[in-house]
């Protein structure tokens, strides 16, 4: 097929995440300004300088049958919850080929991961030092392999036109879901299955970010951990979970009748080329994604009414982001409410895009943008760049054509932004 | 003591429910694994490690691709067991 420049919506959507087990509970939860932070009980934290994590509200062992939680690694457990519920929610009731809805040679899965299954690593190397060779799982490398989610949820489906898994740490989901708007537009695929997960709650992580200092130690209240934008932030705290979504073109939506929540307008992408783990301070990188998003879709800086930020809760990174808007959207950063989700789920690493991209997508069809929490005393560069935070509680979002942005960045120096737009 | 047939079919029986999720009254003596059990061939190396493990039995990987049903399982591990 020749190449195309088709408009991509998005008809389904679906999330497992610390604050439920699918995409209604969870945009309740951060309606609701709930934080999904809690202490890590398990003895293994006992004496590690992070204790506190967003952990999964609904254990995927409650949802999926037991040989098959055996034979995925969590992430992948994430990955399949979410996009079963992503397809379905677009009105898909078989999977590609068992009915005229989709071919399968038309059908992608993008889902990313910005660790893989690192547990399953960890795990079974426990299991070679205290039980020996012959213990260890014969399903270790389809488990721990950084393809795994993207690869099972493509079994799930039946999907052949591709599947992919980007990697760049914390802007993996985000990626992931730019490359399956592509494969759309260029005419590789019509229906993409895309998003993020992430399972990397075990000590080794928990204390290798620790020892970055890019975490907090906020043990002793954890729903006050995570506290983007407030001056007295002290780093991220880690989450897990997966947020999917189904992205269609629009004449293939239209084609079957699909109700579509609205239109994935394209991407920004840009790399710092600072440092491998410290954000840029001016937001260079991050100005030069959201001009490239400018330049290649036709998003007006007037439109956008709501932005689902990076924001981990890390002192410099929420500063150099409200920076580069600034600089981009002018004046017009003035009427985007902000919301930093991640002051609710925690950070879900290459999950955190999925998510996200689910959130800002909520946002858009209630016209409602999700609070932030813990900003007890807002950081005065935030004022300073004319940013406007949703704090307390949610905010309605104007009525009319309007815009939303959903940055996310990742160790390494990745910058993606995706625009999304009501239809 | 060793197993009986009858014990090597119920312990197999369990496994290959904890392992693929097939029902016990399922696993017969004439059941192919990967035909009718839903055993796949990595999930047939758990089957295998958790029997060695169940019955004091080696069964070298060399062994393995000959135990297509129930049936060979069994009488490989009544002919082997410890």
């Amino acid at each position: 097929m020749s190449p195309t420049n088709r408009t991509v919506v998005v008809t389904g959507i679906g999330a497992t995440t610390p604050l439920g087990g699918d995409a209604a509970s969870t945009w309740e939860g951060l309606i609701a300004g709930r934080s999904g932070v809690r202490p890590l009980d398990d003895e293994r934290y006992a004496d590690l300088p992070v204790r506190i994590a967003a952990q999964i509200a609904v254990e995927p062992a409650e949802v999926l049958p037991r040989p098959l939680v055996r034979k995925l690694d969590r992430s992948a457990q994430f990955a399949l919850i979410a996009a079963r519920e992503a397809w379905a929610d677009a009105g898909y009731t078989a999977m590609a080929g068992e009915d005229e809805q989709i071919s399968p040679e038309r059908l992608g899965t993008v889902i990313a991961s910005g660790i893989g299954g690192v547990t399953t690593l960890l795990d079974q190397y426990d299991v070679l030092k205290e039980k020996g060779a012959r213990r260890v799982s014969p399903h270790t490398v389809p488990m721990l392999m950084p393809n795994s989610p993207s690869a099972n949820v493509g079994l799930e489906v039946n999907a052949r036109a591709g599947v992919h898994t980007p990697v760049s740490a914390c802007a993996s989901g985000a990626e992931a879901i730019g490359y399956a708007v592509e494969m759309i537009r260029t005419g590789r695929a019509d229906v993409v299955v895309a998003g993020g997960t992430e399972a990397a709650i075990h000590p080794l992580p928990v204390v290798a970010f620790a020892n970055m200092m890019a975490m907090s130690k906020n043990n002793d209240e954890p729903e006050k951990a995570s506290r983007p934008y407030d001056t007295g932030r002290d780093g991220f705290v880690l989450g897990e979970g997966a947020g999917v979504v189904v992205l269609e073109s629009a004449e293939h939506a239209a084609a079957r009748g699909a109700s579509v929540y609205c239109e994935v307008l394209g991407q920004g992408l840009s790399a710092d080329s600072h440092h491998i783990a410290q954000p840029e301070p001016t937001g260079r990188g991050i100005a030069a994604a959201l001009q490239h998003l400018m330049d290649d879709t036709d998003l007006k800086p007037s439109e956008v009414v709501h932005l689902n930020a990076h924001a981990t809760s890390t002192p410099q990174g929420d500063i150099a982001e409200v920076k580069a808007l600034r600089q981009i959207l002018g004046e017009d950063l003035e009427h985007v409410a902000i919301s930093a989700t991640k002051s609710m789920t925690g950070h879900l690493l290459g999950g955190a895009g999925g998510i996200e991209t689910v959130a800002t997508v909520l946002a858009l069809k209630h016209r409602k943008a999700p609070p932030t929490l813990n900003v007890d005393e807002l950081d005065p560069a935030i004022t300073e760049a004319g940013a406007d935070v949703v704090r307390g509680e949610a905010r309605e979002l104007p009525e009319g054509t309007v815009a939303a942005i959903n940055n996310s960045f990742g160790f390494g120096g990745h910058n993606v932004v995706l625009a999304f737009r009501t239809v | 003591m060793a197993a009986t047939q009858e014990e090597i079919v119920d312990g197999l029986a369990e496994i290959v429910n904890e392992i693929a999720g097939i029902p016990v009254e399922d696993v017969q003596l004439d059941k192919s694994f990967t035909d009718d059990l839903d055993v796949d061939s990595l999930s047939m190396v758990e089957v295998v490690v958790a029997a060695e493990e169940r019955f004091d039995v080696k069964i070298p990987d060399e062994d393995v691709k000959n135990l297509k049903t129930v049936g060979d399982a069994t009488s490989y591990i009544l002919k082997h067991q410890g």
